[in-house]
């Protein structure tokens, strides 16, 4: 009794605060306090914890990033993912947000600099996951645009759908992460070749596109809440090939959005939003 | 503004726009497959207008959920009496995991069993967290809800892990307190589950039986008895497991939780058992667990296999051995109950 009085006292470490820095750096002591029946050493005891953390960590990290899994090889990335989770921690008990830092942390890997690709390959994993979990949302159909009346067409600004995301590299991510996903040979791929991505969730399951030039610029001033005429302006002021129609019918079938607003001076009308 | 070219044409679905051949159909480990439910977009009103018919958990064996197991489970002749989750892995937004979920709550009952809530935690509870507990349980009107009495979070990092906490009266007070707190906002009593520990705290000054009977007197909570836990513990802390089962307060356990666990050894060469939840229901814990349900009669009992998940059927046929238990001890209990009565 006496001594948890003691260790309840401010200014006194807290147990669970020895408890939990020596659970991830293993060179780190086995913290007071602890044992085994009858007062045993308990080193390989608290190295349960130890492992059971670590590897938990790990785990997650690995199913979240499989192709960056499959790029480097198991023993690799454990080692590597060993070295994250030791500096950065889910920072919520919601384990499908943890990684968000990792595609920086790879960037920064010395042994894994010669695969330049590898971080912007993360970030597209990362950003499956999120579509994965993203809210559930009505998708915009041909039929809502083609409601509108034409001459309000360029003034039409669309409402993101909650799993849409745009992804930019300048390496090959997106044939990089298909490939690694569907269990497909790399040989083919030259990993220098820029590539936009799409992810998005149009119906139940999330799909990876990779973008046409110009889509990339007309899709996030569209995500940004720019009119159609601007970005489709833009769009072929970046891409001299830019096709407007395959870009409208490519956005609609990949459900990049989830709604149409109209604003014609300042009438506001919104067709269609993302209440489910 | 500008508005330059901007000529929509009328034909506004033009097949296959952006090259289908880059495109990537993947559902990843959750759920292959469709599922016949209702669509997303009726879901809101749907659930104002029908109720879920299974609130209450019946005394029969269930099954930890694992996307992979949905469409087998749903298809299955064999009606497993319940399904639990883990509460965190439905706190996204959207997406696969709540679809196969509702699709399940609409034909099984349910518990929800929370693993991040850091209940024995050193500081307050997370708000946040609790709130996202809240509404899962809003929203699938689980007949259980429970915790463990472990901690996970410190300092705002999450170790993913559930860790053990002294057994004193400082904690005492603190899960107490922490436990009232989730039974208030989530508008009920949850259950708290025993752990499995590895190590014990030199500052402890009760038993672990002691301090789960007076977390449950005091907050008014039921009890989760997990007999592999207490099979892994006793081993661990070198005590009988039929002695913390006379102990233990059986009058508050609503659930039972069986798994299976691995063998490895301490530093001084003793057994040390792990809770790694990857394998088969050990024989020993089969026989506790017969005892107990003869003790006590008829609970609801888990199945928890998270690791190393097998097929369906293998998990299925872990289930129908306790189902059997169940029901031949239900027979028994009966009897006994009616013999206690005549007598």
């Amino acid at each position: 009794m006496r001594r948890s009085a003691e260790i309840s006292t401010p200014g006194k470490i807290a147990p669970l605060g020895d408890f939990t820095n020596a659970l991830v750096d293993p060179d780190l002591p086995t913290p007071r306090g602890v044992m085994g029946p009858g007062g045993a050493k308990a080193d390989k005891r608290f190295n349960v914890y130890r492992n059971n953390v670590t590897v938990g960590l790990v785990n997650a990290l690995v199913d979240i990033f499989p192709a960056v899994h499959r790029l480097v090889g198991d023993a690799f990335f454990r080692q590597m993912a060993r070295v994250y989770v030791q500096a950065e921690r889910p920072g919520s008990p919601l384990l499908f947000e943890y990684g968000g830092t990792f595609p920086q942390f790879l960037e920064s890997f010395a042994p894994a600099k010669h695969l330049f690709y590898l971080a912007d390959v993360a970030r597209l994993e990362r950003e499956w996951l999120d579509a994965f979990h993203a809210a559930d949302s009505k998708v915009l159909e041909a039929q809502d645009l083609g409601a509108v009346n034409p001459e309000d067409l360029p003034h039409a600004r669309f409402i993101r759908h909650p799993a849409a995301h745009v992804l930019r590299s300048s390496f090959a991510v997106v044939s990089i992460f298909s490939a690694n996903r569907s269990g497909q040979s790399l040989s083919h791929i030259d990993p220098d070749a820029a590539e936009d991505g799409l992810v998005s969730r149009p119906h139940h399951d999330v799909e990876v596109r990779q973008l046409p030039q110009g889509a990339a610029v007309f899709l996030a001033m569209l995500m940004d809440g720019e009119t159609l005429g601007q970005a489709a302006s833009q769009a072929a002021s970046v891409a001299e090939d830019f096709d407007l129609a395959t870009a409208i019918s490519g956005m609609l079938e990949a459900g990049v959005f989830a709604g149409i607003s109209i604003n014609t001076n300042s009438k506001r009308e919104t067709i269609h939003d993302q209440s489910n | 503004m500008s508005e330059a070219p901007c000529h929509i044409p009328r034909d506004l679905v033009a097949a296959g726009a952006w090259k289908r051949g880059n495109a990537i159909r993947q559902s990843l480990s959750l759920m292959k497959g469709e599922i016949n439910m209702t669509p997303a977009t009726t879901r809101a009103n749907a659930r104002i207008e029908t109720r879920f018919n299974d609130s209450t958990v019946p005394a029969r064996a269930g099954a930890g959920l694992k996307a992979e197991h949905v469409d087998a489970i749903l298809q299955d002749d064999y009606h497993i009496g319940f399904l639990e989750v883990h509460a965190e892995n439905y706190m996204g937004d959207g997406g696969a995991p709540h679809r196969a979920l509702s699709a399940i709550r609409q034909n099984f009952p349910l518990c929800v069993h929370g693993v991040g809530l850091s209940i024995g935690s050193e500081k307050a509870l997370n708000k946040v967290h609790l709130d996202r507990l809240k509404k899962v349980v809003e929203r699938y009107e689980p007949g259980l809800v429970s915790e463990h009495l472990a901690w996970s979070t410190h300092d705002n990092s999450y170790y993913n892990d559930l860790l053990p906490v002294p057994y004193d009266q400082p904690t005492l007070d603190r899960v107490c307190d922490h436990i009232d707190q989730v039974q208030e906002v989530l508008g009920r009593k949850i259950l708290l589950e025993n752990p499995s520990t590895y190590l014990q705290f030199d500052h402890s000054t009760m038993s672990e039986t002691d301090f789960i009977a007076q977390i449950a007197r005091r907050s008014g909570c039921g009890l989760l008895l997990d007999i592999n836990n207490v099979f892994v513990s006793a081993t661990n802390q070198d005590y009988r497991p039929l002695t913390y089962l006379s102990e233990f307060p059986l009058e508050k356990v609503e659930e039972i939780h069986l798994a299976g666990h691995a063998t490895d050894t301490d530093d001084d060469g003793r057994p040390l058992l792990i809770d790694a939840h990857d394998r088969p229901v050990d024989d020993a814990v089969w026989k506790l667990y017969d005892i107990v349900i003869g003790q006590m009669g008829p609970v609801p009992t888990l199945i928890e296999w998270d690791n190393d998940v097998p097929d369906w059927p293998v998990l299925r046929r872990e289930a129908m051995r306790a189902d059997e238990i169940l029901e031949r001890r239900a027979g028994n209990y009966m009897l006994g109950s009616r013999h206690a009565a005549v007598c």
